[in-house]
């Protein structure tokens, strides 16, 4: 055998000395800064927030700490949608509703912590059910005063719904826009049984009215900075995680499920269960993700379950660039800043501004902003390709 | 009756010269049509056997059959001694040592070359162990014995998307060579190739079935290339087997020729 070609060839595996999480970061240019500019936030704001002084420029508001808060659990959602869209190839138009569900999850502990503190003054039941007359707290509820118990099923929930629907939908081999259509359907079905009073989670009103989170204050600055530090830590664990499956052997059968499906299958993979892996991975992200924005903002209703909401994060995703991992985060963090700026200074112009920075975006930057680099390089390579050929 | 040695089961002792695959009386009909009709034929062991006939003969139908993804109306397919084909899916048969090369070349154009060949790598194929699985030692090695094989050692750094349509032809064939399959099944492999390509095609079938001992089954429409390999035709038309021998009968087979000659 060729001795040079083996040496060659164990130069791609990466060197094994080197730690995790660099090992993970390899070859990932765009991955590192994004890890390096989220501790580096991180860092920032919680010293403005908590050590310089109000009057100060630097300061950074209790609002503005859960606002971005409220980016980074949503840069989460977009990370986990990307697993499925950018790697797997599924176009997903439901996955707001895991995200929805580990968010339900987080609010009705959150409920249980307000014991009498409530309007109604009632130690046994939250205010929304006294107000629709409940006798007694409906059986799912139970548990709920548990932190821990509530953890795992922020976690058991978006997985255990993920698990079911994508085992149905893959053995079926349902692909494609049937697929997308379907999961929106859930998500909508989703949503119409959570408006319902009678469900027994708050119908149209969602829950609300949260006082605090193991024992510490929602409304302290010192509680905001430390929920908005575990969403970074989150968040920052989601991308290494996200980015394991994708180096592994894994992670090649899913592009290579995402390329050409029927060959998958004739090399001899289960391709139904990979999917279902990475799906339900996903999931559970993404039920963790909405286990942080709630607190954060407050409150959590049905709309989040809305059709809507899940298609705007295909173009948070697309904005940012599909398949790249670190672009779906920065593509969340365009998107819903510029949301929040539109909405804040001219409402009636998001919609029409959200629409032209999706065409924009789709028409000049393919690739998302993620891919502008290469875009570049490209249209370079190009020129000088052309420019010799024309000599 | 007594059994005067153990009964064998599974792949035991399918030796050179035995029978590999055994297909009787298959038929599949497609809305009337009868794609396949009361089909059988018996490829041995270690045997480099080429299929011809014209479209619609029924060939990729018959491939579809082994393969697992059409399942036919009637008939057995039996692989090895006692392997029922009809009651296993796709991964299961490929698993059990039946590989397929589709007409177009479908490698993964995203992945390298080397990439390729690992995914479609002999191991555990189950979800826990792909996500930890790390290529042993006899895995490289496996794998620069196929890139050797199918000569793309040069390549092997290269996304399979951007290599040559011989290049891709060859890498999926060492795709199902990394499988170590008992059956070969390729279809159309020289569709498309230059002259050069095609001999080089021709080598690698012939030395696939002599020196790395597979049975080879080769559908082709070209027949300077099968005359080039061939040792066994056989002829498919309207979906049962027309004529079976060596090429040289097969062509002086009057009903071949009334078929395709219009004598």
């Amino acid at each position: 055998m060729n001795t040079a070609q083996t040496h060659s060839l164990e130069k791609t595996s990466p060197p094994k000395r080197q730690p995790l999480v660099m090992r993970l970061l390899d070859k990932d240019p765009g991955g590192k800064i994004t890890i390096s500019l989220l501790i580096l936030i991180g860092i920032y704001v919680s010293i403005a927030n908590l050590l310089i002084p109000e009057d100060s420029v630097f300061h950074i508001t209790a609002y503005g700490v859960t606002l971005l808060g409220k980016y980074i659990s949503f840069a989460l959602l977009a990370l986990s949608l990307d697993l499925v869209w950018g790697y797997l190839g599924v176009l997903s138009l439901g996955h707001g509703a895991f995200f929805a569900l580990g968010g339900y999850a987080m609010g009705m502990y959150l409920m249980r912590q307000i014991g009498d503190r409530g309007v109604y003054g009632n130690p046994e039941l939250p205010d929304f059910m006294v107000f629709l007359n409940y006798q007694e707290l409906p059986w799912f509820w139970l548990g709920f005063d548990n932190f821990l118990f509530a953890a795992l099923m922020i976690v058991l929930i978006p997985g255990l719904l993920a698990f079911v629907f994508g085992w149905l939908a893959f053995r079926s081999r349902v692909t494609g826009v049937y697929l997308s259509i379907i999961t929106q359907a859930l998500t909508f079905a989703l949503m119409l049984a959570f408006f319902r009073n009678d469900m027994g989670l708050g119908g149209n009103n969602g829950l609300t009215d949260f006082k605090d989170i193991l024992g510490f204050n929602l409304q302290s600055d010192t509680t905001r900075v430390g929920l908005f530090l575990t969403s970074i830590i989150m968040l920052i664990l989601g991308y290494l995680v996200s980015r394991a499956i994708i180096l592994s052997k894994l992670g090649r059968v899913v592009t290579a499920i995402r390329d050409s499906e029927s060959r998958v299958r004739f090399i001899g993979y289960r391709v139904e269960h990979f999917k279902l892996f990475v799906f339900v991975v996903a999931a559970i992200m993404a039920g963790i993700a909405g286990a942080l924005y709630v607190p954060q903002v407050g409150i959590i209703n049905p709309a989040v379950f809305s059709p809507l909401f899940s298609i705007e994060l295909i173009i948070w995703v697309a904005i940012g660039g599909r398949g790249t991992l670190y672009g779906a985060i920065i593509g969340a963090f365009i998107v819903s800043y510029s949301k929040t700026y539109f909405t804040g200074a001219w409402p009636e112009a998001w919609l029409y501004a959200l629409g032209a920075l999706f065409v924009l975006v789709t028409l000049f930057l393919p690739k998302g902003v993620a891919g502008l680099k290469a875009q570049f390089k490209e249209n370079k390579f190009l020129k000088t390709l052309t420019f010799k050929k024309a000599n | 009756m007594l059994l005067t040695s153990r009964p064998k089961h599974g792949l035991d002792a399918i030796d050179k010269g035995k029978t590999l695959l055994y297909v009787d009386d298959v038929t599949v009909s497609f809305d009337g049509f009868k794609a396949l009709n009361s089909l059988s034929l018996t490829v041995q062991s270690e045997e480099l056997r080429c299929i011809i006939g014209a479209n619609g003969a029924g060939k990729s139908t018959m491939m579809d059959v082994i393969t697992g993804k059409t399942k036919p109306d009637s008939g057995k397919v039996i692989f090895g001694n006692d392997i029922n084909l009809l009651t296993m899916d796709e991964p299961a048969i490929a698993e059990v040592g039946i590989g397929r090369k589709f007409q177009k070349p479908t490698v993964f154009p995203g992945h390298t070359v080397a990439e390729n060949l690992e995914l479609a790598m002999k191991a555990n194929k189950s979800v826990w162990s792909t996500l930890f699985a790390r290529m042993t030692p006899e895995q490289q090695d496996k794998l620069h014995e196929t890139l050797q094989v199918i000569g793309l050692q040069e390549e092997y750094k290269r996304h399979a998307g951007a290599l040559s349509h011989g290049q891709k032809q060859w890498l999926e064939i060492g795709m199902l060579l990394m499988q170590n399959p008992l059956l070969l099944l390729v279809d159309e492999p020289v569709a498309g190739m230059t002259a050069q390509e095609i001999e080089k095609t021709a080598e690698l079938l012939v030395s696939l079935a002599d020196v790395h001992k597979h049975s080879v089954v080769v559908v082709e429409h070209d027949m300077e290339f099968v005359r080039s390999i061939a040792r066994k035709v056989t002829v498919l038309h309207e979906g049962s087997v027309l004529a079976e021998g060596n090429m040289e009968s097969v062509q002086n087979n009057p009903d071949v020729r009334r078929v395709y000659l219009g004598e």
